[in-house]
This record gives structure tokens, C-alpha cells and sequence, in this order.
């Protein structure tokens, strides 16, 4: 997936609606009851202009619903949705040309062609200007990687291609803001890497990318900023290195001089302890490669020596209790 | 736009066959008189018997035939699917969020349920006009008067007939769209609107249920004959326009209702 020459299709993408410094997303007090169950609880999200925000938590926490809410699809039972401090949904017409998005999966016409499907989106709304359209059209399938499959009929599509039509048609105008549902549902490992490049591509142009998932892992490589649900209530947010930090990096040493490890350890300061036949510590502000140094020079044999960051998903259960299952 | 909906809908191989066995249901019944000599006096729905001296008449004949059920059954798939079959896809939220925006998305999809009414009427009178006229003699056409006008202004009549019963569709096509923003299941609409069609049918059959009759949808179906005297009477196709407005205008505002404000969750 090369980046072909944007800004010559797009001509108003770079400019702004709003002043800059304006959150991307803010809700207040965001809540979506069904019967009696408070779906979404409470939420106060805010979303930077300009980051990439992980939106996570397991199956059932309330993330897609959300979503929705802040796209106007369902009106919540409580709170405030703004989207670059504009009202939702009263300003849907305003704002949502300037958003991009996939909401639980693709949905297309199965009778239609890949390209059809994105001919029909685009003539929907506005600023679907159709002189642009062919061009537009064909750069989106370009950046998704279905060039070559645009004239097959939806039905005939994998998972895993859905998703990108799904996300080609995300890419058809230029957007402040991307808000992807699970972007990388059902992709092999080849198409999850290409969402990854792709994402962080369109962060680099200044778009805001609001990803939602349940892939832990994923999320911990593109973001910058990260939101925590569980059981419909926000857990935690903010920076992906303020919460990674709040959770702090641990030394692992492997050697059969255990005893003489924890000495030189300690004497430099760390609470070191032997767990398991293995000599561990909270590495706290030290740099790996001072005690790796500190350790070979005082003659310590090292079969191993690891630093342990903990990830998101040890933040996780460090902040619930729980294990990252699915809710309810 | 409504253009790309329009094209949208017409493209469809589904709409183009329902288009198609439209058409062979005149072409069927018109085939059959051919074959089996034609109607003995004073039997058959109306229009009928006058096919086989005039072929003009293949056209009223087909209108009358199909409107009380093949057009309606046509109509209600149509409008039936219009908002359902979106939600049912999912495509529904896409068109949400590009924004189409609600109100708009309404008329539109309700503009297009229009045109196919008209279209399917078009359809069903066009073919019984054409397979009627190839297989029959054309002449001076005879009103219901029993004067005789010319075969041009008869066909006129047969278009004015037609218009009328592509409007005459509009209450149960309302019915069905309302139908339509209650459920994300097309069918269900759809089986919903053929119900009350036929409850329609039952009730207006009741004569102990004379009070009521003058308001159902069905009532005044068949006052489009009228435009075959040889001066129109207005009186039943007057009271049909009306009642069907009546309930274009309840059953459309109940759908703008229910789909403005309700949270598209599929």
C-alpha cells in the first residue's frame, strides 16, 4: 500500500473546522440504558485532536455501543456527545462529513461489486462531489489493497476483504477523524500489519484515529492514547506512557549465583528478590544496560536477563481485578 | 440523490423480475383468451370480454386483474424492503453516518417507492396494451356510455386509468413504509401489508360492516373504471384520491415519526 499523492484529490483536507486544540471527542456523563442495564455508564471520554486513541475492553463492555452514540446511530439515555466541539447528533450534518468510520463490521449491498458499493455510499450524502468520484474511489480501494479485487460482487468477499471495503469506504473523502470499530476483524496477520501501517500513515497526516478492540496487543502498538472500559463503566485514559508507566517495568535475572545476584542488586538500590529459583526486582528509573554491567562485572554468570514491561492487558487487571474476558 | 436511488432500486435483478412477472400476467391472461377463443358474454372480471373485439381493452382487463392482488403483493415488497431491507443489511448505519441524514433519507426511499408504483402499474398496462393489440383487432374503442371514441383518445383513457390506479396504490404503499421503519426484517413488512390487504378485502366484503367500508384503503379501487364512460364521473375516483391521500398523509408522518427518532442498532 503505497500513499498516492493525497492532497491533489483532497484540496480542503488540511483545513481546519475548528480552532486547533479543540478535543476530537468529549462525552459527559454518557449513558445508554436498555431496560433496565446500563450499557455505557457515566462515560467521560476526551479524545486529543490528532491521536491515535485505543478504545479498549473486552466483548460486552459497552464500546460499540458507545460508538454509536457518538455518531448519532442510537440517542443516549443521559449525557453529552461532542465531536470537535460540536453537539451530537444535532450537528450530524456538520460534523459527520468530516468523519470516517466502521461500525461493527462492513455492511454492503451483497448484489453489488466492491466498487458499486462505494459508488452508492458516496452518492448518499454530501461532499461526494462525483467528478472526484471515480478517483476517490479508486484511491481508497488502493490504500485498503483491493484494487484488484473492486469488480467482484460483495457477497464474494472474505472476511477479511469486507473489512477493507469497510474501511475504503472510511478512506472515500478527506476526514479529520477516523473511528474504526475492531478495524482488523477477521484480517490474517499480513492484513492486520497493513491496517497497523495504514493507521499510523493517517495519524502522520494529522488525522484523528479513535480504534476500538479487544486485541490488547494490537492497540499497543499504533496508540498514543488509551481508554479502558469495563462492564460499560470507563476504567482509565490518557497516555499509552503515563498508564504504562503507572505500572512499572520489572528485571528478571536467570543465574545460578542467586545469592550474589541479590547482593549486587540491592547495593544498587533495588528491592531485589528470588522468586521461583529467579532473581526479580521493579526496575524502577534504573537503565537495563547498568545493571546487566553492574551484574557481569561483580561475576555473576547470566543464563538471562529480561526487563518485563508490563502491557496494557497487566494494566488491565491491575485496574479491575479481572481477567480480560468477556462481560456479563 | 434520488437519482442514484432510483438506479439503485431499478438495477436490482430482484426489481427487474417482479418487473417482468408483472408484465406476463397480462401477457398470460391475454395468450390464454387467444387460445381458448375468448370469454362467454357476461362473465369474467370487467374489461374482459370487450378484449377480444378490441385488443385495447387487454389494458383495462390487465389493470383490473392485477390490482387486487400481483400489484399490491409488487408494491408491498418494494416498500417493505425500503427501510427494513437497509437495517437488515447493516448498510442503514453506513448511510446514517456518510450523513444522508434521516428526514432526507425518508424521502427519498419514499420517493422511490413511488416510482415504483407507478412503474409496476406502467408495466401491467403497457403489456396487456401491446400483447392485446398484437393479438387482437384494434378499433373504436366503446365506453361504458356505449358511445365509441376514437382509439388514440381510448388509449388516452387507458393511461388516465392507469395513473389512477398507480395512485390508488399510494395508501397501501404507505402502509407498507410505515411497516418498514418498524422492523429490520423486509418480510415482515411485507407479510404485515399483504395482512392488512386482505383484512382490507374481508371487512369491505361484510355487509354488516357498511359504516366502516368508505374508509378502508381498498374501498374505491376499482372507480378507475370510471374514466371509461364517456364523460368521466368523478364522484368514486374523487373519494378514492382522497382517502388514499388521507392515508399517505397518516401512515408517511407515522414513519417520519418512528424513524427520526429511533436508534438504528443494526
Amino acid at each position: 500500500m503505497s500513499a498516492p499523492a493525497v492532497d491533489q484529490l483532497h484540496p480542503s483536507a488540511g483545513e481546519p473546522l475548528v480552532p486547533t486544540g479543540t478535543p476530537a471527542i468529549v462525552t459527559e456523563g454518557l449513558t445508554k440504558r436498555f431496560g433496565s442495564v446500563a450499557v455505557v455508564d457515566q462515560l467521560a471520554l476526551e479524545v486529543p485532536a490528532g491521536s491515535v486513541f485505543g478504545f479498549l475492553g473486552p466483548n460486552g463492555s459497552g464500546k460499540t455501543t458507545t460508538i454509536r452514540m457518538l455518531l448519532g446511530l442510537i440517542s443516549p439515555s443521559a449525557g453529552e456527545v461532542e465531536l470537535f466541539g460540536r453537539p451530537m447528533p444535532s450537528a450530524s450534518d456538520e460534523v459527520l462529513p468530516q468523519v470516517g468510520a466502521l461500525v461493527e463490521g462492513p455492511a454492503c449491498y451483497p448484489w453489488l461489486t466492491g466498487k458499486q458499493n462505494l459508488e452508492r455510499i458516496d452518492a448518499a450524502g454530501p461532499h461526494g462531489e462525483r467528478s472526484t468520484r471515480p478517483a476517490r474511489i479508486a484511491l481508497a480501494l488502493e490504500r485498503v489493497g483491493l484494487s484488484a479485487a473492486q469488480d467482484k460482487k460483495f457477497k464474494a468477499y472474505s472476511l477479511g476483504m469486507r473489512q477493507r471495503l469497510g474501511l475504503a469506504s472510511a478512506l472515500l473523502r478527506p476526514r479529520r477523524m477516523l473511528i474504526l470499530d475492531e478495524p482488523t476483524n477477521g484480517m490474517d496477520p499480513q492484513g492486520t500489519r497493513e491496517i497497523r501501517h495504514l493507521i499510523r500513515e493517517l495519524a502522520a497526516d494529522g488525522t484523528t484515529v479513535f480504534l476500538s478492540s479487544h486485541l490488547l496487543a494490537e492497540i499497543e502498538q499504533v496508540c498514543t492514547h488509551v481508554a479502558m472500559m469495563s462492564l460499560g463503566k470507563l476504567v482509565t485514559q490518557g497516555s499509552l506512557a503515563a498508564l504504562q508507566g503507572a505500572n512499572a517495568a520489572r528485571v528478571e535475572v536467570q543465574t545460578d549465583d542467586v545469592g550474589r545476584a541479590v547482593e549486587i542488586l540491592r547495593s544498587l538500590g533495588l528491592e531485589a528478590e528470588v522468586q521461583e529459583g529467579n532473581v526479580r526486582a521493579e526496575l524502577g528509573d534504573r537503565r537495563p544496560e547498568d545493571l546487566s554491567h553492574a551484574l557481569v562485572t561483580g561475576g555473576v554468570g547470566l543464563r538471562g536477563f529480561t526487563i518485563e514491561r508490563p502491557s496494557l492487558e497487566d494494566t488491565f487487571v491491575a485496574l479491575t481485578g479481572e481477567g480480560f474476558d468477556v462481560a456479563r | 440523490m434520488l437519482l442514484a436511488e432510483l438506479r439503485h432500486l431499478f438495477r436490482r435483478r430482484r426489481i427487474q423480475a417482479l418487473l417482468v412477472v408483472l408484465a406476463l400476467v397480462p401477457i398470460a391472461i391475454v395468450v390464454a383468451l387467444k387460445l381458448s377463443g375468448g370469454p362467454t358474454r357476461g362473465e369474467g372480471p370487467t374489461f374482459l370480454n370487450q378484449v377480444t373485439n378490441n385488443g385495447v381493452f387487454a389494458a383495462l382487463a390487465a389493470l383490473v386483474i392485477t390490482l387486487p392482488v400481483f400489484l399490491p403483493l409488487a408494491v408491498s415488497i418494494v416498500a417493505g424492503d425500503a427501510i427494513a431491507g437497509e437495517t437488515g443489511l447493516g448498510t442503514m448505519r453506513y448511510l446514517l453516518i456518510r450523513p444522508a441524514g434521516r428526514s432526507r433519507l425518508l424521502a427519498v426511499k419514499a420517493a422511490t417507492v413511488v416510482a415504483f408504483c407507478f412503474a409496476a402499474t406502467a408495466v401491467v398496462a403497457a403489456a396487456g396494451l401491446i400483447v392485446g393489440s398484437i393479438l387482437f383487432p384494434v378499433g373504436r374503442v366503446t365506453t361504458l356510455s356505449g358511445d365509441t371514441l376514437s382509439v388514440w383518445s381510448g388509449i388516452g383513457r387507458i393511461a388516465i386509468a392507469a395513473l389512477l390506479v398507480a395512485l390508488s396504490l399510494l395508501g397501501l404503499a404507505a402502509i407498507s413504509f410505515f411497516a418498514s421503519t418498524l422492523t429490520d426484517v423486509a418480510i415482515g413488512a411485507m407479510a404485515a401489508t399483504l395482512g392488512i390487504l386482505i383484512l382490507s378485502g374481508i371487512l369491505d366484503a361484510i355487509p354488516q360492516l357498511s359504516a366502516i367500508q368508505p374508509w378502508l384503503f381498498t374501498h374505491n379501487w376499482l372507480s378507475f373504471g370510471d374514466v371509461m364512460r364517456t364523460h368521466i364521473t368523478w364522484t368514486g375516483i374523487t373519494k378514492n384520491l382522497g382517502l388514499q391521500a388521507g392515508y399517505v398523509v397518516v401512515f408517511t408522518s407515522a414513519a417520519w415519526a418512528r424513524f427520526t427518532s429511533r436508534d438504528v442498532l443494526a
